[in-house]
């Protein structure tokens, strides 16, 4: 469906250029449901904006829906659906009529257009809505609205550019039924970006993570997780000064290897980063009588370290563990939280031009 | 085809709000109405002005109209390009030039009704033209209109996303156009200068081109500069317009 090789596009901005997305290779099957996962300003939009046909790459092909984006725009957008970011509905028009100037934009005929719109009404439960202007209609009954734009014409692929942003809990629930319900029922292949890592985590069956314009990971959210960044295990000592002995134990323990630092998965340059973030071994981290660690397994490594800590005798107050989630991966991937990295003033586009 | 029918989808859509809501066409000439029914019979009672003040004065109302109208036009552009809609559009096969024409179709119906309109509210104020010379003007203004609307829309493609330039744009120039054409009073009585800069004004010659056509002179040497003036701006506009349509919103 997608096939993507050095994608680039830089922009000229005042204090130089920046390189939004740096040599995107990227290969989507039919019927996949990906996630795109990144902080704001990663490259995710301009990445989907490229592959939509909305903008030409700097450098790059990209061959969407069997064809090339930049050769045969028209034939990749007759094929593709695409779900911005903003509201896809004018606000001057009433909602059924945008759904048929929608259907004619891709060549129905009037007939055809107005049948269209009432199927994706009703399959979009907002045939009550029809005659209202988008202004007054709720967050999650617009972002079904802009859904319905993006399946007038069928598409076998559909882009959804952060589908749920900014939607309570029940619309944005409401949201993933659709979206789920249309692989289910005509399985559309769904590429989606998204910055909310647990439906990236619970949704997608791939998940792709970009940062700074590249695609540092790419797999399965549990290939990612047990590969990158592990279960997480934290012990309370009941005194402080076990601790340097408690963490010396765990580096000699033989369910926790160190191959975590070693990612298996398609991990691309960027650089040393990546080390700092994963090279640690096991990652123990002591705050007081706190330890972490991280571990492959923790449902195998608990046990085996509290028999050695009590060996040794190491008094231990409290075992939890944890399971990672995609923010560890990121986390593990770059030495930064995705949280951490929204809040950057001005994330990837500022970061120095490497090219 | 796929040219034509695309700007017919387009044209459709925009229309359709005002067919929904005619009245609404009211309110968007709103100020040119004021100023018809306010400030026209001022004119009226002043001596020093020609005969006919309601000759001299309804062709300018009409080009204040032809002003403001596609002005708004751009800003609806503005607005859907600030939003998602024009995006959404642009992700669909249309043609891009079809997304301007049809845009363009629509402001000049709008602004056909809205001059008619006009055009049939003053004459129980005393306004009597030549019927030819009416349906001549209405040909240029539209000329006009179709060339201001093009490059409004160029200007909110050039302003996306903040919009700051548009505002700042419209603002700044929409006034001192419609002061420096002669619109609401005779720029022969004013200062050299001003007469200069009305000189340098190409609504100016559309102005006068207009009230010449209105009263019958079709061998006015002003409807030749008129005539220019209005073909240039739409030459203009539609060149521009179309470039960056085509060059990606």
């Amino acid at each position: 469906m997608i096939h993507a090789r050095g994608l680039t596009r830089s922009f000229k901005m005042k204090g130089g250029p920046v390189h939004a997305v740096r040599g995107l290779d990227l290969d989507v099957e039919a019927g996949q449901l990906v996630a795109f996962l990144g902080p704001n300003g990663a490259g995710k939009s301009t990445s989907l904006r490229m592959l939509t046909s909305l903008l030409p790459p700097t450098s790059g092909t990209a061959i969407v829906a069997g064809h090339d984006v930049v050769k045969e725009p028209s034939a990749v957008r007759a094929r593709i659906g695409y779900i911005g970011q903003k509201n896809g509905a004018g606000e001057n028009f009433r909602v059924r009529d945008e759904l048929v100037s929608q259907g004619r934009c891709y060549g129905l005929s009037r007939a055809d257009a107005r049948v269209r719109a009432d199927e994706v009404l009703t399959q979009l439960d907002l045939e009550p809505l029809a005659l209202r202007r988008p202004g007054t209609l709720s967050g999650g009954q617009r972002r079904r609205l802009d859904i319905a734009l993006g399946l007038v014409h069928r598409p076998a692929l559909l882009f959804l550019d952060e589908p749920s942003t900014g939607l309570d809990p029940q619309s944005r629930a409401n949201i993933w039924e659709h979206i789920l319900r249309l692989r289910a029922d005509y399985g559309t292949t769904l590429f989606l970006t998204t910055h909310y890592l647990e439906e990236a985590d619970s949704m997608a069956e791939r998940v792709i993570i970009i940062d700074h314009g590249r695609i540092i990971a790419d797999g399965t959210a549990t290939q990612l997780k047990s590969d990158l960044a592990g279960d997480r295990v934290t012990v309370t000592l009941s005194t402080d000064s076990d601790a340097p002995q408690a963490a010396a134990i765990a580096e000699r323990l033989t369910t926790i290897p160190p191959a975590i630092s070693a990612p298996a998965v398609s991990v691309t340059a960027a650089g040393e980063i990546v080390e700092s973030g994963a090279s640690a071994p096991v990652s123990t981290a002591v705050s007081g009588a706190i330890l972490q660690l991280r571990v492959p397994h923790a449902g195998t490594a608990l046990p085996e370290y509290l028999r050695a800590l009590d060996a040794a005798g190491v008094k231990v107050v409290a075992a939890e563990t944890s399971r990672p989630t995609l923010d560890d991966v990121f986390l593990a991937l770059t030495g930064r939280t995705l949280r951490e990295s929204e809040s950057e003033s001005e994330p990837a586009d500022a970061a120095p031009a490497s090219v | 085809m796929a040219f034509v029918r695309d700007t017919v989808t387009v044209f459709e859509r925009e229309i359709a709000p005002t067919l929904r809501d005619p009245l609404g066409l009211l309110f968007t000439m709103m100020q040119p109405l004021l100023f018809l029914f306010l400030f026209g019979p001022l004119l009226s009672g002043t001596t020093s002005m020609n005969d006919a003040p309601w000759q001299w004065f309804v062709p300018g109302i009409l080009i204040m109209m032809c002003l403001s109208g596609p002005m708004m036009a751009g800003y609806m552009l503005l607005v859907e390009l600030i939003g998602g809609s024009m995006e959404r559009m642009l992700v669909t096969p249309i043609s891009r030039t079809a997304m301007l024409v049809g845009r363009t179709l629509k402001e000049f119906v709008v602004l056909l009704a809205q001059s008619a309109l006009i055009i049939g509210l003053s004459i129980p104020l005393g306004f009597s033209a030549n019927p030819v010379g009416v349906f001549a003007g209405l040909a240029l203004l539209i000329v006009f209109g179709v060339g201001l609307g093009a490059l409004s829309f160029v200007l909110a493609i050039a302003s996306a996303p903040g919009g700051e330039l548009f505002y700042g744009v419209t603002q700044l120039i929409m006034f001192p156009l419609l002061l420096l054409s002669g619109v609401l009073l005779p720029v022969e009585y004013g200062p050299a200068w001003l007469q200069t800069a009305a000189a340098l004004n190409p609504v100016t010659y559309i102005v006068n081109a207009e009230r010449a056509l209105f009263s019958g002179g079709f061998t006015d040497i002003s409807l030749l500069y008129g005539l220019l003036a209005a073909v240039a701006v739409a030459a203009l506009g539609l060149t521009l317009g179309t470039r960056s349509m085509r060059r990606g919103v």
